[in-house]
Order: structure tokens, then sequence, then C-alpha cells
């Protein structure tokens, strides 16, 4: 195999990897917060995508454009499903909360059936074929676009954990919730806001997503089988982690692809995956039980 | 209700049954009409849908089959898994329709045709193409359509007889295929007969269905540089490799499929005719010259819809039917199956010429060559039906 075209597949990798860690971000900081496992996320990652497509189609809006107009709507979606469905629905046990996501993936899943019905869509833009020569490499313009907002979204994502009161009140529940609780934090607030963040950051993923990629109501099992694996490996509830662990699979997945088959692809996932498990079994950032 | 008297309540019960009577005397031929309209294969399966529905409306617009009436679709969701399609055969066995025509998807096809059997039920495969499904010895499944074998060795002679007319300018091929039962299947077979005739093969590429991207296959194809690409894959993974190798800039001499998922579909060369244009294909397709395709397609367009090869196959499976409903006069299952077992039936849009059955199979069905040419689909091969000369190398 060329040298170029292994370098080429490993930028491939990175920039695939940077979109997967969107998708991770919104499941650990949700898990890492609420200390639950969203099953919801892959079919709220379709509605979105799905959003973006109907943006495109009703009103021909950029997928580009139409984060902004989602975003907000994404937002107080989360929100609204954590404060008056999810949390009155699970009654504090995380056993339910499992089952209430589940419940709603399945709901969303087939409401998406219903209305769109099974066809794979996509956007059919021209600029969806941009490239970018970089020396021999030729790289396309949506994906570098969608990786370089994707870090940037994960910057502040972090700020907005690390330097804000919003951000400290998180991180607070997240630790200890009665002491959250005693020092008037209000934890049911933060919970909804928590979920809010993670559905917002779907939204941007599928802004990004949608110029490459195409959309049927299956879509989000997919990624965020891959986002989950980004997750535990990084170390759960991980910021940082979530995005090395997706940069890292997305460039394992590109590489097993090249040299086993793309049918194998996700082996190299795996194997890296079972490893880490192995050797650090809280993932590469996560606390030490 | 104290207020009802007996006599009220009788008259009300007589007049709530007047209908059922007057059904009675006239009841429709119920005809069981089986597709994935959910699940992984819906898109193909409402089209085969509304491919039969278009020929019932047909049939029954013209008074109904001539003696026995009014044809009633009977409708069998087969959720995209043979499980769910037998479950199906025996709700439609149930209402008792008197055949089923679809299944769309090999695997449904091989269930549902066994299901039908346990009854006599007639059968009518209308795409499955897996040759296990005429050659179980099961006397009530016919298929119209061509199967695996056949669809093959006419795509090979038709490969070469198009690069021999150009000057043999194709050499090296590169196959891509999806990993499942049907892309393998066709890999492997191609990777056996394409260098008996001439072509070498560089390379054979699988993906998983569904794949999420295509960088790395269209990286492999970027430095093999090969003459022609022979993709073996469903709709939607077509279409990302179609768009990724545009992305690379990878234009070979010809992209040639053997029952593409997309290079014969209406959709994908409307979406995205710049890809499209020039895409070679083997594949199920209706004679252009027949002036009832032209009709129908105007009529599918008109729905709104797309004018695939399941509409043009369902269409003809249910004229067929419908054929051998008025020679037998009764929608005895016996009589229906002796019925189309003997069919030399011609009214059909799929250019078969009258249908022969031999051990379930029409003889005279075949595959067609196409190619998209000024964002249209057009038939190159073979010449009797083709109303376009093929263009190669494309590039």
């Amino acid at each position: 195999m060329a040298p170029a075209i292994v370098a080429e597949a490993v930028v491939n990798g990175l920039l695939t990897g940077a979109v997967y860690a969107l998708v991770a971000l919104g499941l650990t900081l949700i898990y890492g917060v609420l200390h639950i496992i969203n099953f919801a996320h892959g079919a709220l990652l379709t509605c979105a995508m799905f959003a973006v497509w109907a943006l495109d189609a009703a009103f021909g809006l950029d997928p580009y454009v139409a984060i902004i107009v989602l975003v907000p709507c994404a937002f107080g979606l989360g929100y609204a499903l954590q404060r008056y469905i999810i949390g009155p629905a699970s009654r504090g046990r995380d056993g339910n909360v499992l089952l209430v996501t589940l419940g709603l993936a399945i709901v969303i899943q087939n409401g998406l059936l219903a209305v769109f019905h099974a066809d794979t869509r996509s956007l059919a833009r021209d600029s969806a074929f941009d490239v970018v020569a970089v020396g021999p490499m030729l790289l396309s313009t949506p994906r570098l676009v969608g990786s370089v907002v994707a870090i940037v979204v994960a910057v502040l994502l972090w700020l907005l954990l690390t330097r804000t009161d919003t951000g400290r009140a998180i991180r607070a529940v997240a630790r200890e919730e009665l002491g959250a609780r005693l020092a008037g934090i209000d934890v049911r607030h933060i919970y909804a806001v928590t979920f809010g963040l993670g559905t917002a950051c779907l939204a941007i993923a599928a802004g990004l997503l949608m110029p490459s990629y195409t959309v049927n109501p299956r879509t989000g099992e997919a990624f965020v089988l891959v986002a989950f694996t980004a997750v535990v490996l990084g170390g759960m509830g991980s910021i940082p982690g979530a995005v090395l662990g997706a940069l890292l699979i997305g460039t394992v997945e590109s590489l097993s692809g090249l040299f086993l088959g793309d049918s194998l692809g996700q082996v190299g996932i795996f194997l890296l995956f079972i490893l880490v498990l192995l050797v650090r079994p809280a993932g590469l950032f996560g606390a030490r039980a | 209700m104290n207020n009802v008297t007996r006599r009220a309540m009788l008259a009300t019960t007589a007049l709530l049954a007047a209908p059922a009577i007057v059904r009675g005397q006239g009841a429709p031929i119920k005809l069981g009409i089986l597709q994935p309209v959910t699940g992984a294969l819906a898109q193909d399966g409402e089209l085969g849908r509304l491919g039969a529905q278009l020929a019932i409306d047909e049939v029954n617009a013209a008074g109904g089959v001539p003696g026995l009436g009014m044809i009633e679709m009977v409708f069998g969701d087969a959720r995209s898994t043979p499980d769910a399609g037998t479950a199906e055969v025996e709700r439609l066995n149930s209402e008792g329709v008197c055949a089923i025509v679809g299944g769309f998807a090999s695997p449904i096809c091989l269930a549902a045709s066994q299901a039908a059997s346990r009854y006599g039920l007639p059968y009518i495969v209308d795409v499955g193409v897996a040759e296990s499904i005429v050659t179980r010895g099961l006397t009530n499944t016919f298929r119209f359509a061509p199967g695996f074998s056949t669809v093959t060795s006419v795509a090979l002679d038709n490969l070469v007889t198009i690069n021999d007319a150009a000057g043999k300018p194709a050499k090296t091929v590169v196959l891509v295929h999806e990993d499942g039962l049907f892309g393998s299947g066709l890999a492997k077979l191609m990777q056996t007969e394409l260098p008996k005739r001439g072509f070498e093969v560089l390379d054979t590429i699988a993906h998983p269905t569904p794949a999420r991207d295509m960088s790395n296959v269209a990286l492999r194809i970027r430095s093999l540089a090969p003459d022609l690409i022979v993709p073996s894959d469903y709709y939607a993974e077509f279409v990302l490799l179609a768009r990724t190798l545009q992305q690379q800039r990878i234009k070979p001499k010809g992209i040639y499929g053997v029952l593409n998922g997309a290079a014969s579909n209406y959709r994908f060369v409307n979406e995205f005719p710049t890809i499209a244009e020039g895409l070679l294909d083997c594949n199920h397709w209706a004679d252009p010259k027949n002036p009832k395709t032209a009709a129908l397609k105007a009529k599918v367009e008109g729905l709104g819809k797309v004018f695939s090869y399941n509409v043009m196959l369902n269409y003809s499976c249910v004229l067929l039917v419908a054929d051998a409903l008025a020679r037998a006069k009764t929608a005895d299952r016996a009589a229906l199956l002796a019925a189309i077992g003997s069919s030399t039936f011609a009214g059909h849009i799929m250019p078969y010429g009258p249908t022969q059955f031999v051990n379930g199979q029409n003889k005279g069905a075949t595959p067609v060559n196409t190619q998209v040419q000024g964002g249209a689909i057009k038939v190159i091969f073979p010449n009797a039906v083709a109303d376009a000369k093929p263009v190669f190398p494309v590039t």
C-alpha cells in the first residue's frame, strides 16, 4: 500500500472521528450528570438529520444555516423531554430511565417511519462534492468544515462546564446530587439543561453530517453505537476523553477498513476497545472507581 | 335506550345487514399482494404495491375479469423479513385470496411461496432472483422475471459486446460489492467469469450494508485506476459510492452495474443527474417500444412516484393473473394453477414475449441493458427493444 494512500486514510479517519466526537459529546454529558445511558440518543440524531433534510427540501435552507435554527429547538426539545417525560416517568430510578429512553427511541423511530417512510434521503447539493487539495490528498470540504466545527463545539462545551455558573452547577449535580440540592441548586432544572445541551450537540452534528451522509429512520443507531464505544473508550463523562476516543476510533476504523476491507473495518474498533478496557478499565480519561 | 322498540331495532338491524347481502351477490375476487412496505426494503415494496394497484385499477376499470367480476387487493406487509412474509401468507390464505403476487427479495419469496404451497395457493414471484425459488419442485410457485443465472450470463455477454464494439477500451476491472448473499454471490461469479472473457480483475472490494462511508473504497479504486467498475450493492450504498467517486475525481471508462439498486432508478437519476449520466446496468426493465409502457410511466409519474422495475413487474404479474382467471373462469385455486401454468400471456409490458412457464420459470424472461443518457434511462440492449445506442467509453 502506497504511503500517500495510508496518510489519506488516516486524515479521513480523523475527519470522520471529529464528527463521531460531536455525537459522543452529548452522550457523555448526559451520562456524566444524569448517570443514565440515553438510548434515545440515536433516534434524536436521526430526528435532527431529518429536520436538516426537511428544511433544505422545503425552504432550500443550507445545512449549516439550519444548525442555527435547530440548536435552540433541539435544546428546548431535550429540556422538555427530560423535565416533563423522562424525569417524572423514571421516578428517580436508573433502571426506569433506561426503559423510558428506550421507549422514547422506539416511539421517535416509528414516528419518523410513519412520516418520512423508510426511504434513504440525502441533500442533493453540489457543495457536498467540493474537495480541498492538500498535497496529493483530496479532502472533502464538508468533512473538513465538520471536524473544525466539532472541535470548536467541544472547546466551547468544556469552557461552559468549567467557567460558567451553569457549568459549575452541572458538575456539582454530577458529583454530589444531594449536596448540590442543599446548596440551593435546582437539580431538576440542571438535569433538563444537561439533556438539552446533549440534544443541541446532536442538532449541530446533524447539520455537519447531512452534506456528506444519507438519512433514513435507522441512521442514528449506527452513529450512536460508535459514539458509545468512543465514550467508554475515553472514560464515561469526560469531555476530552470523548473527543480523543472518537478521533482514535475514526482513525482505527479507517485504517482497518483500508487494510482488512470495509466489511471488517469495525473489527479494529472493538479490538482496540477490548484492549483499552483490559489495560485501563475506566477508559483513557475516566476517573478511577 | 328505553325508547327503542323491538320493531325499530329489527328494522335497523335489517338495514345494516342489507349491504352485506348485496355484496354477497357479486363478491369481488380477492388477490393477495405481498410486499415489504416497512423495514429496510420499504422503498421497493411501496413501488411494488403501486404497480399491483395500477394493474388492478386497470382491470376493474375495464369491467373486471370477464365472467368473474372485480378484483379486490388484500395487502400483506412482509416487513422486510421472511418470517413476517410467512405470517402474512397465513393471513392472506385465511382471508380466502385466489393467488399471491410479490415478495420482492429472494429470502421473502422463498419463505412465502413455501408457506403458500401448503394451501395449494398460486404464488407469482415478482422480483426475487435466487435460483432456488423455482428449483424446489413447488408446483404453486411461478417466476415471471428472469433468475440470477440468466441475468448474469446476459450481463456478461452484453458487456463483452459493448466493449468489443468500442474497440476493447476496457481491460481492467474492480468489483465493489455489498457483503450479503446477493453482492457476494454476484462478485464471486464475476471473479471467475470476467477473466475468461479477457478482463483482468484488479481487486474485489467488499463493504457492509448499511455503509456510512466509502472513502476507503474510493481510495483503493483511485490507486488501482481500473478501466471499469462493476458494483453490486443496494440503493443507498451505491449512491454513496457514486458520490464519493465523483468527489475523489475518479472517472473510469464505465460503471457497469448488474441488478444494481440505483443505476436503473429514476430517483437516483433525478436527484443526481450528473453522477448518474452514462451509468450502465443490466436489470429488469419494460419494453420501451410497447405503448403501454409509456402510458404506465406517465400514470406513475403523474402520481409523483418513481417508475421503477418494481412497478413494471408487479403491474405485469397482476395482469398475468387476471388473464389466467379469465381463462380458468373460476377463482378456484387448482383451476387457477393450471391456467397460470399453461399461460401464453402477451399483454404485459416486459420484453419477454408470451409467457411460457417450465417448472415455474418463465422461459422468455430476460434482463435488458440500460444506460442513463441525457437524464433518462434508455434501453441499449437487446437491439429488438433498444431505444438508444450505447455510449462507451463514457469518458
